[in-house]
């Protein structure tokens, strides 16, 4: 494989996992403050209609991903409405809002199937992204990666340096003992929530903006599932979401680069494979480590105030 | 802003009944909003979708028929949501229940196997065959998750999507009718292998009554068994069951083996009585449609067979509000996703008194 080739795979892994990556961290701050969000599907769908939306009629690929943003939001706000504020099963909520996001997203995309609008600019750096192998890697991505990378370093730093950041976990662990202390469990949870629709419709915006260049219906064709599992995946931790998600864009790019090659093997095998890897990821990482041990301790554990 | 929960004393039946009518209610309420901003009628919408099936026979047929698979999965359903087991998979379990017992059908095709005993054994042994396949094929969850402890959410889900994509492959492969000019479908069954009709030239075929069976069969085992009590138990009670010596995983087993099996069983009815042969696409989602069906009829299987005739309603009223007002098809998802978030709100009022409460607070 010439350096050339091998740059383009390495490129396109990336821009593959992307989407994963983002939608994954803002599930794990969730996550970490106790709230099991099974909407990400549907927010990052939403995202996805309502950036391409907007990044069609405005020109402007930097409103899409804020009008993704926003849409991701907007239905994490519902969700956190539904299981914060009226203390409502996470679980039937999440799959709730999946299927009203997927439904809708259908509705208010309906007029822009079949429409393009081209990709995202890249960044260009002279000299450093003409660099062999590594320049378009580091230094000519599109803004999306720059900001998921930084989205990551932020959260990390979040939940494991600042003071915030351990109250938020406090709330994931013990709600109740957080209440006793005086931490404003419900208001921890729901902005945590909001963070995670924020970049699960971030994540959505990816997909028709930067990944592909229209919108269609379905597309997110279950990423928001896959991202639910890397956290799992990621054992809660920061970093380790970007290592899983660079594994599972690897896989995506595999099966694809396989099809193109046409082995022989079926095409829908080779579909199948990032479901087949999510699963067996989560045995092998079940069968590791000890059950959960990992996990927020009142992770989908609905919190009413004690009177 | 704020919210207050202050949980309620007891629960009342004008509760318990009036909380899904006044979500159904609300969700067509708020189903109006979104057609009329979508700049069409919704009074005329409302007909079509909740009117005009109910008022002739045959749609009041397709209507019995949409819902059987709805309520069989539902059924399955509301025992592992019971027990608190997420199984959110049926529709794989669905999909891989209606690929074995149409196996049978596709190598029975021309009368093959039945010369001296006749075709008698056929439709039973695909209800059985996919009824196995359903709860095979669920138990990949359930193993996951007793001896890993991995998610049943996340597995069971994703094996929807390989389920899918194994149907896709042997229909256009193995299972593919040879003279059927490369279209990715099998052989059309045989009359032997298809699900008799309950009336002579009606729409109603047996599957319907099998729906009523697990109906029925599921209110007994939830009022009247020990296993019944048990399911209600861990899942209302967990500490408790544990102290009472019952099995978790032992469980957790068997609420997926019925909701595969349940599910498998609606997928081979759905190929053998309403397709009759093989194809794709075998399901418009009811593994999806049938967990607002659980939630909506509140686990409770009386209240699943109302819920599934409901929601049936919106699949034969989208289908015709495609064709009479050109609504798209997502209107019906965005709207069963309304209907559910709005159950389950009315679930919560019906727990708690809820309370706004103006300025700032946890």
């Amino acid at each position: 494989m010439s350096p050339q080739v091998f740059e383009l795979v390495l490129l396109t892994i990336v821009t593959a996992s992307m989407p994963l990556m983002i939608a994954a961290l803002g599930e794990l701050v969730a996550e970490r403050a106790g709230v099991l969000n099974l909407g990400v599907e549907g927010m990052m769908i939403m995202g996805a209609a309502i950036g391409f939306a907007a990044a069609y009629l405005s020109g402007s690929p930097f409103i899409g991903a804020l009008a993704g943003i926003a849409a991701g939001m907007a239905m994490a706000a519902l969700f956190g409405l539904l299981t914060i504020g009226l203390a409502i099963n996470q679980v039937a909520a999440g799959l709730a809002l999946t299927i009203f996001g997927v439904g809708l997203s259908g509705l208010l995309g309906s007029d822009f199937v079949g429409l393009k609008r081209e990709g995202s600019p890249h960044l260009y750096v002279p000299g450093l992204s003409d660099l062999p192998l590594i320049g378009k890697l580091v230094f000519g991505e599109d803004g999306f990666v720059y900001a998921g990378f930084l989205l990551v370093a932020l959260a990390a730093l979040f939940l494991g340096r600042s003071r915030a950041g351990l109250a938020l976990r406090a709330v994931g662990d013990n709600p109740h003992s957080a209440h006793a202390l005086g931490l404003p469990v419900r208001r921890t949870r729901f902005l945590a929530v909001l963070f995670g629709g924020a970049c699960a419709g971030l994540a959505g915006a990816y997909l028709s903006l930067a990944y592909t260049p229209f919108w269609s219906p379905g597309m997110t064709a279950g990423r928001g599932w896959i991202a639910l599992a890397l956290v799992v995946f990621a054992s809660w931790r920061p970093w380790r979401v970007v290592l899983g998600a660079l594994l599972f864009g690897g896989a995506t790019v595999l099966q694809l680069h396989a099809q193109a090659a046409s082995l022989g093997l079926p095409g829908q095998l080779m579909s199948a494979v990032p479901y087949l890897a999510t699963i067996l990821a989560l045995m092998a990482l079940s069968a590791g480590t000890r059950r959960n041990a990992a996990a927020p301790a009142a992770l989908g554990q609905t919190f009413v105030a004690p009177r | 802003m704020r919210i207050d929960l202050e949980p309620r004393a007891g629960r009342s039946l004008a509760l318990d009944i009036g909380a899904p009518a006044g979500a159904l209610a609300f969700a067509i309420l708020l189903g109006g909003i979104v057609v009329w901003l979508l700049g069409k009628s919704p009074a005329q919408a409302f007909m079509v979708y909740f009117v005009q099936p109910l008022m002739e026979g045959w749609s009041l047929q397709e209507v019995a028929v949409k819902a059987c698979p709805l309520v069989l999965i539902a059924v399955g359903l509301s025992f592992c949501y019971r027990a608190n087991v997420w199984n959110i998979g049926a529709e794989g379990q669905f999909v891989i229940g209606g690929l074995c017992g149409g196996w049978l059908g596709v190598v029975t095709h021309g009368g093959a196997g039945q010369g001296a005993i006749g075709g008698w054994w056929i439709v039973p042994a695909m209800l059985l065959l996919g009824a196995l396949g359903g709860a095979l094929y669920a138990m990949l969850p359930a193993l996951l998750r007793v001896w890993l402890g991995v998610s049943e959410i996340l597995t069971s889900l994703m094996l929807v999507y390989i389920a899918e994509l194994g149907l896709d492959y042997l229909v256009r492969g193995a299972l593919r009718d040879p003279k059927g000019f490369n279209f990715p479908q099998s052989v059309t069954f045989d009359d032997a292998a298809r699900l008799p009709f309950l009336a002579e030239g009606e729409r109603l075929h047996a599957g319907v009554a099998l729906a009523l069976l697990a109906v029925a069969a599921a209110a007994f085992v939830f009022a009247r068994s020990r296993f019944g009590f048990e399911v209600r138990l861990v899942g209302e009670a967990p500490r408790a069951a544990r102290f009472a010596g019952f099995s978790d995983a032992r469980l957790t087993i068997a609420v997926f083996a019925i909701s595969g099996a349940l599910a498998g069983l609606a997928g081979i009815c759905e190929v053998s009585g309403q397709i009759g042969q093989l194809v794709p696409t075998i399901s418009p989602g009811y593994g999806f449609t049938a967990i607002i069906v659980a939630f909506l009829g509140r686990l409770s299987p009386f209240g699943i067979l109302l819920a599934g005739l409901v929601l049936a309603l919106t699949y034969i009223g989208g289908e015709a509000a495609q064709v009479a007002l050109k609504l798209p098809n997502d209107m019906t998802r965005a709207f069963q996703g309304i209907l559910l978030m709005c159950v389950l709100m009315a679930d919560a009022a019906a727990r708690y008194k809820i309370r706004l409460v103006s300025g700032s607070g946890a």
